[in-house]
């Protein structure tokens, strides 16, 4: 074959025939396919007046809520109303496992364990997302009513993140900023045209955001490991002017229960979380040593 | 066009300074080891070199570690950083470099403001409307409800009337659009 309209000559240094050289030895594949450390050359050691036990359990938070809500993300492809949605829904999950893989590295570099072993040999009760991560939507309408709560609070976090006093997830943080500033934009956007679509549009979004509201005030919960802020007032600010555009009542439903004092980020979780790792998890632990 | 014409001294490297903080942008001198790098293609568009696309950030030489490439990933999922990351180490092997090690660097967060003068015109040439100058933010994200930032002329008749089809394309990186004048959809890669 000659070389292609684009002037690449595909016999001549395919990078997809590299990775099967044998400097890829040994690398896992399917649950890491190979990949490297996505921290590989970056200094991790953990600044002097950072205790490294809160900043393992604060990365392990961010990293379960972006690995598990990716997973949910990820369910949802190939079942979406528009090839345009399919794309947008699979970059964003993409994004997110990006954010969960670096959160993940950063603990697990602390403590001696691989972003593998942390995401798909863990228990329930060590996971520490948030329940509104878990949730299974059932409608397109609590897609993208889910997307706008949990992305307008997760970039509020890290813009206070980005200068936070621990370098590596001030790092993660501040490129999650760019990423998470389009997943909001694009679920604000549905937002509003649900809201303000059809009767029937309508009644699903303020179905899906009364059925989700509940979820949410966990994320504003208090929490001693918070390497960051963020301003509640702030958050609702952009959700009621996306609401109030989209024609959208705010819920005044309280906060789901919490279950004797803990919820999600206390390894506290729904009973959908069990079928999330029961999936997310079966071919490592089937095959724990499978290689290329 | 965005900040980068005429940052190119002939022969010197430069990360691009737009939102480089002064203090850590490496200044790489060109090195035989440097141009080996810095021609691994993108794997996605591969008449691209990573250093069209600003993600080749050093090329480092001490006796203790050998060469230490550095870049800098796109976006934070992005798939293609770990073929870039083998293919610069089979590269730099071939040509003889023995110890060869790619390191990540994350802060600052890559800009589509480094893709060079030179990656402007080869995505374009291969359809790809190039990025706007990225977003300067003082304060909070602000929300884009309604009014959305300008569609790129036409890559492939350079007419100015074109619309966002949608915010996601193939790849986190692109957005889709179609151009009114000749009624081709065509790919843009996002300012970020």
């Amino acid at each position: 074959m000659s070389t292609s309209e684009f002037g690449f000559d595909p016999d001549d240094d395919n990078p997809y025939d590299l990775l099967s050289e044998d400097h890829d030895a040994g690398h896992r594949w399917a649950f890491g396919t190979g990949f490297t450390d996505p921290l590989e050359g970056v200094d991790t050691s953990v600044p002097d007046g950072i205790d490294p036990g809160a900043l393992v359990r604060y990365c392990l938070a961010l990293g379960d809520d972006a690995l598990i809500y990716s997973h949910r993300l990820q369910q949802w492809v190939a079942r979406l109303p528009e090839l345009e949605e399919e794309t947008a829904v699979a970059n964003i999950a993409l994004d997110l496992l990006g954010q969960a893989r670096l959160l993940l590295a950063r603990a697990g570099g602390i403590v001696g364990q691989s972003e593998d072993q942390l995401a798909f040999f863990r228990e329930e009760k060590d996971f520490r997302n948030v329940r509104l991560a878990e949730h299974a939507d059932r409608d397109f309408a609590e897609l993208v009513v889910r997307l706008l709560l949990l992305s307008t609070w997760r970039l509020a976090l890290f813009e206070s993140l980005a200068a936070c006093a621990d370098p590596v997830l001030a790092a993660i943080a501040a490129k999650g900023v760019n990423e998470l500033a389009y997943h909001r934009d694009y679920a604000a956007g549905w937002v509003v045209r649900l809201g303000d679509g059809t009767d029937r549009s309508h009644a699903k979004a303020q179905a899906a955001l009364d059925a989700l509201w509940p979820l949410a005030g966990e994320l504003f919960r208090p929490d001693p490991d918070a390497l960051g802020r963020v301003d509640r007032g702030a958050c609702d600010a952009v959700l009621d002017t996306v609401l109030a555009t989209a024609g959208l009542e705010r819920p005044a439903t309280a906060p789901l229960a919490l279950v004797g004092g803990r919820a999600g980020r206390d390894g506290v979780h729904t009973e959908a979380m069990g079928y999330i790792l029961a999936e997310l998890q079966s071919v490592a632990r089937a095959h724990p040593d499978a290689t290329w | 066009m965005v900040a980068g014409e005429a940052r190119r001294a002939p022969d010197t490297a430069v990360v691009p300074a737009a939102r480089t903080p002064a203090a850590s942008t490496p200044v790489t001198q060109r090195t035989p080891a440097y141009d080996v790098a810095a021609a691994t293609p993108d794997p996605e568009i591969p008449t691209l070199t990573i250093e069209d696309l600003g993600i080749l950030r050093s090329v480092d030489y001490s006796p203790g570690q050998g060469t230490v490439v550095t870049i800098t990933p796109t976006y934070s999922g992005c798939p293609a950083m770990r073929e870039i990351a083998a293919d610069v180490q089979a590269r730099l092997h071939r040509a003889g470099f023995e110890r060869v090690t790619v390191a990540t660097q994350l802060s600052p967060p890559w800009s589509t403001d480094w893709i060079t003068a030179e990656g402007h015109r080869k995505l374009a040439a291969v359809g790809i409307a190039p990025p706007g100058a990225a977003p300067r933010r003082s304060g909070p994200v602000p929300l884009t409800l309604g009014h959305r930032p300008a569609s790129p002329a036409c890559p492939r008749c350079g007419s100015p009337g074109t619309r966002l089809t949608a915010q996601f394309s193939a790849t986190a990186c692109k957005s889709l659009h179609r151009c009114d004048a000749c009624g081709e959809p065509f790919e843009a890669v996002k300012p970020l």
